[in-house]
């Protein structure tokens, strides 16, 4: 039935976002475990694993540009199927972060690191769990969790600027340090952005059931903060 | 005319179906003028196939031509081969009665006969002396139709009180109660308003399990909307029709082989 046709579909497709989602999770998860245990192979793991995420955006991207040529979505159908479109994009780079932090448990190699992981896999819990939140929070259509959301990105900035000033002192305290302190830096980076992306998701969720395409406002970006905190001008 | 020939493959598809009808080398003439030329056409089983093109193109006169409608037209012509189930239906020892039955027809303008609903859908299975339980099929037939909570109580008051959504119903009841294997409809409709489109659609779609469906339309959201295969016809400079492309709907709207269906689809022209 058409109209049928076309709500079923968006359920499968939306059903195929929460599962991408699932997937990218894991990976941000998985991806700072193994950094934190220094596991090779299962950095390995979800570097090759990445593919498969990328080959599920794809094919999701497929079926959504097929529903809006042959069924004709429009108003609220036609701005989730626009929001599908923008979420698993943002989905496939946050799983392009998880599989940076793989690639830098690899790069430092076999290495002591010259601290024990814990602020990070903070932010990779935190990470995760605000994904996770929001990716529900579209699918139920709940524009008051969407908005929620976003604001607790201060929760990872803080997050991040511990672990920033943390590396700063093993740089100062030893300069042979840099290297890793680099790479672990580098690695909360990326999760600090996907809590940025997250916000991107949240902004479709008030999309969708809105129409409302606004920025949300979200805390400032880290070298407005470092130039701010150094009393200089971004 | 019948001629034997070598069947040419139709273009491969890239999943596969099983055909139950297949134009081979179709030409068609309705006097001197030809209509269509060398159409080559599978019809996939248990699925809706939208036939397209623009205004003229032949788009009726090939779907006449799968249960020999063109047949009752003076001067119509044929070459070529149109194989259902494996049988060529222009072959002489051909029951055309019979072939009508099983490859059903639903047409434009709704024409209900003027007698009551109930032997509207009764009409083709009295004609054939029936046995059965008449009552069970003419039922069975609305409600795949999707009229029965509609008509119900008044079986036996005139069809042509109903709405045209509805009569058109009563006519896909009516094909349906012989228990065909193709339903070909020609523009079911473009006579009627949005939401008994609707319902035509939804009910396509529905009875698409069960049955072959050949939709006949110049209205391409609409062959978007409800087909599984979409065939794309057009005129050629001495305004044949031909077939230009043909394929599964979500590759022929998405990413259309030829430049002539991209053309058309987009609204470039047609």
């Amino acid at each position: 039935m058409p109209r049928e046709l076309l709500d079923s579909e968006i359920e499968r497709l939306q059903n195929e976002v929460l599962s991408l989602g699932e997937m990218v999770e894991r990976s941000i998860l998985e991806a700072v475990q193994s950094l934190k245990t220094r596991d090779f192979e299962a950095s390995r793991r979800i570097i090759s694993q990445d593919g498969a995420i990328n080959e599920k955006r794809f094919s999701i991207e497929n079926d959504t540009l097929v529903l809006i040529a042959t069924q004709q979505p429009m108003a609220s159908d036609l701005r989730l199927l626009a929001s599908i479109l923008e979420i698993i994009s943002e989905l496939e780079r946050i799983a392009d972060y998880a599989k940076g932090i793989a690639k830098i448990n690899l790069l430092i190699g076999e290495k002591p690191l010259i601290k024990p992981l814990i602020d990070i896999p903070r932010m990779a819990q935190k990470a995760a769990d605000m994904l996770h939140r929001a990716l529900e929070a579209f699918v139920r259509k709940d524009v008051e969790t969407a908005r929620a959301i976003p604001k607790e990105d201060d929760e990872m900035d803080a997050l991040y600027d511990q672990v920033y000033r943390e590396l700063m002192t093993y740089v100062i305290a030893n300069p042979a340090n840099i290297e890793q302190a680099n790479y672990l830096l580098w690695a909360a980076h990326n999760l600090e952005r996907t809590a940025d992306r997250v916000t991107n998701i949240c902004e479709r969720v008030i999309f969708t059931v809105t129409g409302e395409m606004r920025e949300l406002d979200v805390s400032e970006d880290i070298r407005e903060r470092w130039a701010r905190q150094a009393g200089e001008k971004p | 005319m019948f001629r034997n020939q070598t069947l040419p493959p139709v273009d491969p598809l890239p999943e596969a179906y099983e055909p139950i009808v297949k134009i081979r080398n179709l030409s068609v003439w309705y006097g001197e003028r030809q209509i269509l030329g060398d159409i080559n056409l599978d019809i996939p089983r248990n699925r809706i196939t939208a036939i397209m093109g623009p205004s003229g193109c032949g788009k009726s006169t090939l779907i006449r031509c799968l249960n020999r409608m063109n047949d009752l037209i003076p001067g119509a012509r044929i070459e070529g081969q149109v194989l259902f189930n494996d049988q060529n239906i222009y072959a002489p020892e051909v029951d055309v009665t019979e072939l009508r039955r099983r490859i059903g027809m639903v047409f434009q303008k709704p024409n209900p006969f003027p007698k009551s609903i109930y032997e509207n859908v009764a009409w083709g299975l009295r004609i054939r002396g029936f046995k059965g339980n008449l009552d069970e099929v003419v039922e069975r037939a609305l409600m795949q139709a999707a009229l029965w909570d509609e008509v119900k109580d008044k079986l036996h008051t005139s069809a042509l009180n109903l709405s045209g959504g509805q009569q058109q119903r009563l006519c896909i009841a009516r094909a349906l109660a012989v228990d065909p294997e193709v339903l070909l409809l020609d523009e079911p409709a473009s006579a009627l308003d949005p939401i008994a489109t609707l319902k035509i659609e939804e009910l396509l779609r529905e009875i698409s399990e069960n049955y072959t469906i050949v939709i006949v339309t110049h209205n391409i959201q609409q062959a978007a909307r409800i087909s599984h295969y979409t065939a794309f016809i057009m005129w050629d400079e001495n305004r044949i029709g031909r077939l230009v492309e043909w394929g599964p709907t979500r590759d022929i709207f998405t990413n259309p082989k030829n430049k002539c269906t991209e053309d058309y689809i987009t609204g470039r022209f047609g």
